[in-house]
């Protein structure tokens, strides 16, 4: 098969460039360059492909007949949130994640390199800033993956086979975690124990904690704030408990709260993990998924570490500073199978739009938004409890999220979602999957929610439940 | 006639780490203050629980819009970043498609959320299941997942698909050896240690690949899966593959082929026609998706009708009236990752491959060998670089293993060297090889479909070119890059945990006087 003219994106694809190679190499036939595989390994059918669209112009219109199909959250009202959510991107953030130099390339030398490197620093420097830690590896695939990663680095430090993790965790990032746990009967398996929580309050039960902690326990893990939008207060006492009993804490946060919230080092985190998405980076579908995993700078956690990691360190020159791979030997891509876990591509390019949307932010950014958020959560909270029917199911110490409980109206959260998508709005997730939570619902408020957009929602409830 | 190769010069910013950049009170975005409706709840500390209130703000740098964007573009030209010439091996370099990315940032794919009602996502699945399609057509498999956020996490996927089909069958804890060879990529023996199995490691033999017999006798009643690539990285490609396969399903095993090095072999040959029973593809490579320094990536898994039910939820499906939907595999084993993973890229991929269609998917292939081969003549010619299994004759794949060992023994010079100074003439240094390093001083070049002739004509003579300086001034070459942003970067201190230092704290509390110094 041949194509019809040089292609855009293939340089040799003309005549003479095929024919000039094949004179210097003094082969007859690029056919005969694939001499290597069996005849009877090969594939002589036609790839049954959909038309070729080689001009920008016929495949662009046909990329945009495809996401018209969309109903984004621009168009709409959204109130999703649950693992991945809508924070305002600023422009800046979007023209340097697209700069050519760092969108299509892997990665060079640590001089020719020197820029990504730098930008990668100050990523884990303002990251280390905001939860209070020394040590901060490069991102990891998501929040859940992080959650993986740490509870298995707290088994190995450790040799424990036990995660303590709050009942009302998210399923999603639960079901990530039970994969790195390993399943029963797979030779490294972590059980992965429930602890239950305050049914009115939404706080983790500490005598339930107190029940299921011991000297099985490898790391209790829980979240501020927690999945259902309740920031947890007893941190202190939690992570008090862990380390009676030579536990590891393990804490997951949304960095965005952390301009208004204590950050976790400080009330005994050992190990921090969290989401990176809500640091500048676009949702797309999920994709914007992102994650890190952080501790003291401590050599027994450094040397757990399945992430590169990116060192300062000093140059030929005297006083000037450059960057260079730290511990990146006991990574798999130095010890194979003895290396910790895997490690491969990741996140990195969103790591550079976190760097730049923390350095816009800085300190009085992080306040404002955490303020905003708060706020706006707890407007949400109040008018939405005012609905006939719809219960917020907490009401006090709430960040970004609300859980609504719709039992009272008769209707399912399915329904209600339906009649408010027929309104250009996205109702909250459903968390029927979740016991306890049937007929409730996690609605999403963030800065760039109006009051206008929760009267408009609330109006909305009322005209459905009613 | 090889150009001679020009010096290239980097911007030399000088820039400090942005944490000592700025000045108290400066802004680079504010947020819309609250309306007086919800400001009436009243002060913003009472909505935090006193004893999580953060009492210090963070030591942030405290910047305006445009100071954050000049700092950033500066790091920016302080990158090499494939400018100049990159033909990293094993990486497959290709230009990413700005349209794609001009797509990406529209709010039909930037502005989505995963957890929306499908039927707002109809676009989106009908990429995923298009694309599903196309993977099939390519690969001879029944069906794929995006999940896995890397070619890494696909290899994790394997493994996770096979404990799901080996408790299916009584067999997890039974069968607790995956088997796989020294050439295979380090994810596919990690990821199957990480997931709880034993991990057999073939050594290479005549002809540049393990054995037969050895493949025999590593296979048995405790063998789980086959985790093997084709070709390697030094282009050669293992002929008896058929017979690994079958052997394999012989002894009740499942073989899972790593196709990371799919671009010599696109429309060539078909993982399923070979016998296997699951593969990946690396959509940030071979389908034209951005590195982004690594990742966002996915990694493309597919599996035969049989593994199908064990894949990661959910999938999409398409719906008798043409619409698409997600559903949950029967036995599905859960997710490697939050959502449908970096879906975003896929769409990237898709485009690619809308782009490429069938004739230009050969092309490329064909490209990819054609160059690679043209390459092999210049670099082979070129005194001080060795290729690789010289007893392998015949034409290569599309990448060559060589090494600079006669190099290094003549001169002193090594591959490192050889690719710092490389980048003095703005070509980015070689990918080298995936440890053990088999062949010494190694690198692994690939110039793929995108490079031209004129590129690679560059590439190799600037090779040459410090191959003469290092006989000539072996100096210059070992002290270099001399034009580079900063000087050589001495790296032991970041193994030594009294020096490391990955955030900007850590290296004031080790580092204090320089760190003050490195802020003026």
């Amino acid at each position: 098969m041949t194509v019809e003219s040089a292609h855009p994106w293939m340089a040799n694809s003309t005549p003479e460039a095929k024919a000039a190679m094949l004179r210097k190499i003094g082969a007859p036939s690029i056919e005969s360059l694939f001499a290597q595989i069996p005849e009877d390994h090969r594939f002589r059918g036609t790839l049954d492909l959909p038309p070729a669209l080689a001009s920008e112009v016929a495949l662009k219109r046909h990329m945009l007949g495809l996401l018209k199909k969309n109903a984004d959250c621009e168009t709409n009202l959204s109130f999703l949130g649950a693992g991945i959510w809508q924070h305002h991107v600023p422009a800046v953030v979007d023209e340097i994640a697209g700069r050519s130099e760092f969108l299509t390339n892997v990665w060079g030398t640590p001089m020719s390199d020197h820029g990504r490197n730098q930008a990668w620093f100050e990523f884990c420097s303002q990251l280390g800033e905001l939860i209070g830690l020394e040590f901060v590896g490069l991102p990891v695939y998501s929040w859940g993956c992080a959650i993986g990663y740490a509870v298995r680095m707290a088994a190995r430090m450790n040799g424990r086979r036990e995660v303590l993790v709050p009942a009302s965790m998210d399923p999603e990032r639960l079901d990530v975690l039970r994969q790195y746990a390993e399943p029963e009967g797979s030779a490294g398996h972590i059980a992965v124990v429930p602890v239950a929580f305050d049914a009115a309050t939404g706080l983790l039960d500490l005598a339930d904690l107190k029940s299921k902690i011991s000297a099985r326990t490898g790391a209790v893990y829980f979240e501020n704030p927690g999945f259902l939008g309740v920031i947890e207060t007893q941190g202190a006492a939690i992570a008090a408990m862990a380390r009676a009993v030579g536990a590891e804490c393990i804490v997951g946060v949304d960095p965005i709260s952390l301009g208004v919230l204590a950050p976790p080092a400080e009330y005994g985190a050992d190990l921090v993990v969290g989401t990176i998405q809500t640091l500048g980076v676009h949702m797309s579908c999920g994709g914007g998924a992102g994650g890190f995993i952080a501790s003291r700078d401590e050599e027994r956690y450094a040397r757990e570490y399945p992430t590169l990691n990116i060192s300062i360190a000093p140059t030929v020159n005297r006083g000037e500073w450059g960057f260079a791979l730290s511990l990146s030997h006991q990574s798999s891509y130095g010890m194979r199978e003895e290396g910790k876990d895997w490690t491969g591509n990741s996140v990195y390019l969103h790591a550079i739009a976190a760097s730049a949307y923390m350095t816009l932010m800085g300190p009085k950014g992080f306040a404002e938004i955490g303020e905003r958020i708060l706020q706006r959560t707890a407007h949400a909270a109040n008018l939405l409890g005012n609905v006939k029917g719809v219960r917020p199911r907490f009401t006090q110490g709430l960040f970004k999220e609300v859980v609504l409980d719709f039992t009272a109206t008769g209707r399912s959260v399915s329904a209600i979602n339906k009649a408010l998508l027929a309104q250009g709005m996205f109702g909250g997730r459903d968390l029927s999957d979740l016991p306890g939570f049937e007929g409730c619902a996690l609605y999403a408020f963030t800065e760039i929610h109006t009051a206008e957009d929760v009267r408009r929602l609330a109006t909305a409830l009322t005209e459905i439940v009613t | 006639m090889s150009p001679a190769p020009k010096l290239y010069r980097q911007a030399s910013w000088h820039e400090p780490v942005v944490m000592a950049l700025g000045a108290p009170g400066r802004r680079g975005l504010l947020f819309p203050a609250v309306e007086s409706e919800v400001a009436a709840l009243g002060d913003t500390a009472s909505l935090v629980p006193a004893s999580m209130r953060r009492r210090n703000a963070p030591a942030l740098p405290e910047m305006t819009e445009h100071d954050t964007l000049r700092h950033y573009l500066r790091l920016s030209q302080q990158i090499l970043g494939m400018v100049g010439i990159s033909l990293f091996g094993t990486c497959t370099m290709k230009y990413n498609p700005r349209m794609s990315e001009a797509m990406g940032l529209r709010p039909q794919m930037a502005a989505l959320h995963p957890l929306q009602d499908a039927s707002t996502l109809q676009g989106v699945l009908e990429i995923l299941w298009n694309f599903d399609n196309i993977l099939r057509a390519l690969s001879g498999m029944d069906r794929f997942t995006f999940q896995a956020a890397g070619g890494a996490d696909a290899a994790y996927t394997h493994v996770c698909v096979t404990r799901g089909w080996l408790a299916s069958r009584g067999e997890l804890g039974e069968r607790d050896e995956i088997v796989t060879s020294i050439q295979a990529h380090p994810c596919n023996p990690a990821t199957a240690a990480a997931a709880g199995f034993k991990v057999i490691t073939l050594p290479l033999e005549e002809g540049g690949y393990p054995s037969l017999d050895a493949l025999r006798a590593s296979l048995g009643p405790r063998t789980a899966a086959l985790m093997i690539g084709n070709p390697d990285d030094m282009g050669i490609y293992n002929p008896q593959m058929k017979e690994w396969v079958r052997l394999t399903k012989e002894a009740g095993a499942l073989a899972f082929y790593d196709h990371a090095n799919f671009n010599g072999v696109m429309g060539k040959i078909r993982a399923r026609d070979l016998g296997f029973d699951a593969c990946m593809f690396m959509l940030h490579k071979t389908f034209g998706g951005p590195k982004g320094g690594g990742g966002p990536a996915v990694g493309a898994y597919g599996c035969s009708a049989e593994l199908e039910p064990f894949l990661p939820r959910p999938l999409v499906a398409k719906r008798s009236d043409g619409s698409f939907a997600l559903d949950v595999p029967a036995h599905s084993v859960g997710k490697v990752r939050e959502f449908l993973g970096n879906v975003h890229i896929v769409m990237r991929a898709y485009a690619w491959a809308r782009g490429m269609g069938a004739a230009g998917i050969h092309e490329a292939s064909d490209l990819s060998v054609l160059a690679n081969n043209y390459m092999q003549k210049g670099l082979s010619a070129i005194r001080g670089v060795a290729v690789s299994n010289p007893d392998v004759e015949g034409p290569r794949m599309e990448m060559t293993r060589y090494g600079v060992g006669p190099l290094k023994q003549d001169t002193g010079i090594g591959v490192v060297e050889l690719g710092n100074r490389m980048t003095d003439y703005g070509i980015d240094a070689p990918w080298l090889s995936h440890e053990p390093w088999v062949v010494p001083e190694p690198f692994t070049p690939e110039a793929g479909e995108l490079w031209s002739k004129e590129d690679i004509d560059t590439w190799v003579a600037v090779v040459a070119k410090v191959c003469e300086e290092a006989y000539s001034d072996p100096d210059l070459v070992r002290t270099a890059p001399h034009h580079a942003a900063i000087g050589k970067v001495l790296a032991e201190g970041c193994e030594d945990p009294a020096r490391w230092a990955t955030t900007w704290r850590a290296f004031q509390r080790k580092h204090g006087d320089a760190a003050r110094q490195a802020a003026e």
